[in-house]
């Protein structure tokens, strides 16, 4: 009987039917009787002084049922936490209240909370609440906030620097010593706003009668934010229900705990009324966290045949005024170990300065520091190739980890788990022709038609795990992921999972394992997510784990309950265990294939329990938690073309290829989907995207008016295509595949401009590479 | 202010207030939730409805705007169980990943298809230029549309 497979096949997402007719569950449409809108009263100033907040005349506006200062709420919710405490790096981790007291550090600081019968209502009341400030001066540049005389954030972070880390592995000095090349740069990697379409949220219920608080919000790891509610506001966790159903996009900054869920929770239980908050995409840009915005000094240490000895970087992270949730370990853990890329280098000396300014906090934003890396070393890769006049397709080769030597220990300490990367360079290579390419760009020079083609040969670190590493690198949590496969007397199956997709697609993906698992059809597996009471403690949607990490501990969770039913048919067939096969959903004896027992029959015997094999109980049911045994390292090459106007400074894309390897593949128009729009996110860094503040602490691009998140038309189509390494890391041999596009695409955009602007000598422009830059820097070099 | 707004057929009577947005009468006042908002300031697109059969961005329009109009949302697109062609090539394209942009996408396609029956992969990306997507990088809702586009005029 073939039975077919599902996985590796591009089944339709089972999420659809209810998006697509407007019946998704996202957390403002879930309307209780009773609710309260609140709304917060954010600060317009990025460094101040609160001399005084009168609330008297907000609090006497009709339909204004209370107003909350920070003062009000001292006692009654703790500061918001910090959960990445990273060792041996001097972390100081400053006071961060959901409503500022004495001081607001950054424009768009809470300072009061109203709540009023209505949003326009709550939206009025805030007008009417007179806040004193005695404004400060403000630093919003993370390098300049370190040096002496700057303004000081607190009084217990000298130099505002939070934390110092280092990690120096392998010999740099003498490296850099007899290296015959020696390359330096300074690079910025600028601040990028997140902008999930759907903001953040929250309706939060208090039941003063039982001391349940029920909270939907819009989050990616419910259970976490279960674990920090509670911490704050000290109700029991086993009093808290947190609900994520369909979340709009989180691309993490979804991740943290932030004011406004917590200032509801603590205000539904003052009033004992459910609250719920919904920001503005205005307070999204100002107080929902931004990410990246790194300033970088680099050296590169290399012999005249192209070869790295030798890294060495210093960089400048802008935490923002507070610490987020993950955000000392954003740009160290994740950043430094990932400094080696895909190549083979020896010796990696990073010092990192965490540094606190009076912006928005930064955290995880898609990539979450691989992109820093990434960034940096291919920009490096083809300033050598530059300098020593190679190709910058050979300088990769030369220096790309043989696959030979897989799996792979780094000078950073990573293990990498599986690869082959010069088969994804020349499959890349095939696929734009590159030889021809070449020969045009030449023509079309000699015609002052500028083209440039730019590379990016990633690797990146996936399935973020496991746990002692977590541990070890200071994470306040473990990084295993949990799943119940639950099987009803009927067959039917419910699986309950720790991730926590929001837009991924694994209520159609683990459904396909689980179907291929059990040899039953799709329609009959459900996976449920999201929600606290519902589901073990998982550890959520980030980092690209989903598959890796939750997916295995699905699969695993479902080979249990295999085993359990093998013991079950197998003594309903009277047999031995060990005489039973299971195939295409069905348990038969060896050898006589007639005598069987259906998959669902024997989920109805394990219920009815009337005649089970001896020390076998009741039911079919298992959980199973998953900690990895490593991270899974996707890789791949993507090469740009792109045309630059030489006398406006505009670029046009002329072709993108991307060719990835994220090992086995379950749904292949899922992945693509994850490349598609993770390439739109990278690329929109090199050219488009830029959170611009004044030196005043100001943010300039508050809006989706200034800050160019790409529209239809400036994206170009991207050309997609894999080869496939799996990872022997877990049993589907899966890696990942949530941000190897956002990762990969900034360099090999930014590559592709400078490699079309080097016939004015150019060989670098920090990103974005907007009109105005490339205009102004070709202007500069035609004198 | 007393209103009748007729959506997805049904006539509907209410007081509102002069400054409620209609998007907030569709989601708060009737309950339609699938109109999504995005931005405080018409960008996004993921409130787009019909109105007397033409896309707006119902956050741009008052409630007593609609006064007497004809609405259409995501909730009444699909006829007798049948998904609108539009619907079926989101899903059948993939042109959708977290969704929230989806009803004002679909919405705005829609409005593309009754004005040009046949049109470029340029002109969809040009059409789609009022209505964001953080998800997808619009490459399949590019096909989605040429999914529509195709099934629409068989
Ligand atoms: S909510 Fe209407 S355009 Fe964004
Ligand atoms: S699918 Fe998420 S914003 Fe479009």
């Amino acid at each position: 009987m073939a039975v077919t497979k599902l996985f590796g096949a591009s089944v339709k997402r089972r999420e659809d039917p209810r998006l697509i007719t407007g019946r998704g569950n996202f957390t403002d449409h879930i309307r209780l009787p009773g609710t309260l809108f609140m709304a917060l009263k954010r600060s317009p100033h990025a460094h101040a002084r609160i001399v005084r907040v009168d609330v008297s005349k907000a609090r006497a506006m009709p339909g204004v049922v209370a107003v909350y200062t920070g003062q009000d709420l001292v006692d009654k919710l703790a500061p918001v936490p910090c959960a990445w405490l990273i060792p041996n790096s001097d972390l100081k981790v400053p006071s961060y209240r959901a409503l500022a007291v004495d001081k607001v550090r950054y424009v768009g600081d809470a300072v009061a909370a109203v709540v009023a019968e209505n949003r326009y209502v709550a939206e009025d009341a805030l007008e009417a609440i007179d806040v004193e400030y005695e404004v400060l001066p403000a630093i919003v540049d993370q390098e300049q906030a370190t040096q002496d005389g700057a303004p000081q954030l607190y009084d217990d972070v000298p130099n505002n620097i939070a934390f110092h880390w280092k990690l120096h592995a392998g010999d740099f000095d003498s490296a850099w010593n007899q290296a015959e090349v020696k390359l330096s740069r300074r690079l910025i990697n600028h601040r990028l706003i997140p902008t999930a379409m759907e903001p953040r949220g929250a309706l939060a219920h208090y039941n003063p009668g039982t001391g349940d608080l029920t909270i939907w919000c819009t989050s990616q790891n419910p259970h976490v934010h279960r674990l920090l509610l509670s911490a704050v506001t000290g109700i029991p966790e086993t009093r808290i229900r947190v609900i994520a159903t369909d979340v709009g996009g989180g691309f993490g900054s979804k991740i943290p705990m932030y004011s406004g869920e917590m200032l509801a929770s603590a205000i539904s239980r003052d009033l004992g009324r459910p609250i719920k908050w919904f920001e503005s995409r205005r307070e999204n840009y100002v107080a929902t966290t931004h990410g990246r915005d790194h300033i970088q000094y680099v050296d590169l240490a290399a012999t005249r045949e192209g070869k790295v000895t030798g890294i060495r970087v210093k960089s400048y992270a802008n935490l923002g005024a507070y610490l987020s949730t993950a955000s000392p370990g954003v740009p160290t853990w994740l950043f430094g170990l990932m400094l080696c890329g895909a190549y083979a280098i020896p010796a990696v000396h990073v010092d990192v300065f965490g540094v606190v300014t009076n912006t928005t906090p930064t955290d995880a934003y898609r990539g979450a520091g691989r992109p820093e890396a990434t960034y940096l070393l291919e920009r490096m890769m083809d300033l050598l190739a530059r300098e020593l006049g190679m190709d910058p397709a050979d300088i990769r080769r030369k220096n790309f980890v043989p696959k030979e030597q897989f799996p792979y220990t780094t000078a950073t300490g990573l293990q990498y788990d599986s690869g082959n990367y010069e088969a994804t360079l020349d499959r890349a290579l095939e696929l734009v022709n590159y030889q021809q390419l070449r020969r045009e760009q030449e023509e079309l020079r000699a015609q002052g038609r500028y083209l440039g083609i730019g590379f990016s040969t990633y690797v990146e670190v996936c399935g973020l795990a496991p746990s002692a590493a977590a541990g070890a690198m200071g994470f306040q949590g473990g990084l295993w992921e949990s799943a119940t496969v639950r099987v009803h007397p009927s067959g039917k199956v419910s699986v309950f999972t720790g991730s926590n997709p929001h837009g991924q697609g694994e209520e159609t993906t683990f459904a396909q394992i689980v179907a291929d698992e059990l040899g039953i059809s799709i329609d009959d597996v459900e996976i449920v997510h999201g929600d606290t009471e519902m589901i073990p403690f998982g550890m959520g949607t980030y980092g690209s784990r989903s598959l890796a990490v939750g997916g295995t501990a699905v699969i695993m969770a479902t080979r249990k309950v295999k085993e359990k039913a093998t013991k079950i048919a197998a003594h309903l067939l009277e047999v031995a265990p060990e005489d039973v096969t299971f195939e295409n959903g069905r348990f038969f004896v060896k050898g006589a294939p007639d005598r069987a027992k259906t998959f669902q029959e024997v989920a109805g015997a394990a219920y009815l329990a009337w005649s089970m094999p001896e020390g076998v109980t009741p039911g079919l049911e298992e959980t199973h938690f998953h900690d990895p045994i490593n991270n899974t390292f996707p890789f791949g090459c993507h090469i740009c073309v792109a045309e630059v106007d030489a006398d406006t400074g505009k670029v046009s894309f002329r072709k993108y290829v991307a060719v990835d390897d994220v090992g086995n593949v379950v749904n292949p128009m899922i992945v693509d989907g994850q490349v598609h729009g993770g390439i739109a996110q990278g690329l929109a860094q090199a050219v488009y995207e830029y959170a611009a503040y004044d030196e005043n602490g100001q943010l300039l691009t508050a809006t989706l008016m200034d800050y160019a998140v790409p529209k239809a038309s400036m994206l170009p189509r991207f050309d997609v295509d894999r080869t496939v390494t799996p990872t022997p890391v877990n049993p589907m041999g899966a890696k990942g595949a949530g941000e190897t596009g956002t990762i990969a695409s900034t360099p090999a955009v930014a590559n592709a401009i400078i490699d079309a602007l080097s016939p004015f000598g150019i060989d670098h422009l920090d990103i974005p590479l907007t009109p105005e830059r490339i205009w102004r820097a070709v202007q500069e070099r035609r004198g | 202010m007393q209103i009748t707004v007729k959506v997805n057929g049904v006539a509907h009577t209410h007081d509102v207030e002069p400054r409620m947005l209609l998007v907030h009468f569709l989601r708060d006042v009737l309950n339609l939730t699938g109109t999504h908002i995005g931005c405080d300031t018409s960008q996004c697109g993921a409130c787009t409805v019909l109105m007397n059969g033409k896309a707006v961005k119902s956050c741009t329009v008052f409630a007593v705007q609609a006064d007497g109009a004809e609405i259409t949302t995501i909730e009444g697109l699909a006829r007798d169980g049948q998904l609108h062609p539009v619907q079926e090539g989101f899903w059948e394209m993939h042109g959708l990943q977290c969704g929230y942009c989806t009803p004002g996408m679909i919405m705005t396609a829609v409005d593309l298809l009754q004005r040009i029956p046949n049109p470029t992969e340029e002109q969809i990306r040009h059409y789609l230029e009022g209505n964001l997507c953080r998800c997808t990088g619009y490459q399949n809702i590019v096909r989605a549309v040429q999914y529509a586009a195709e099934k629409m005029r068989a």
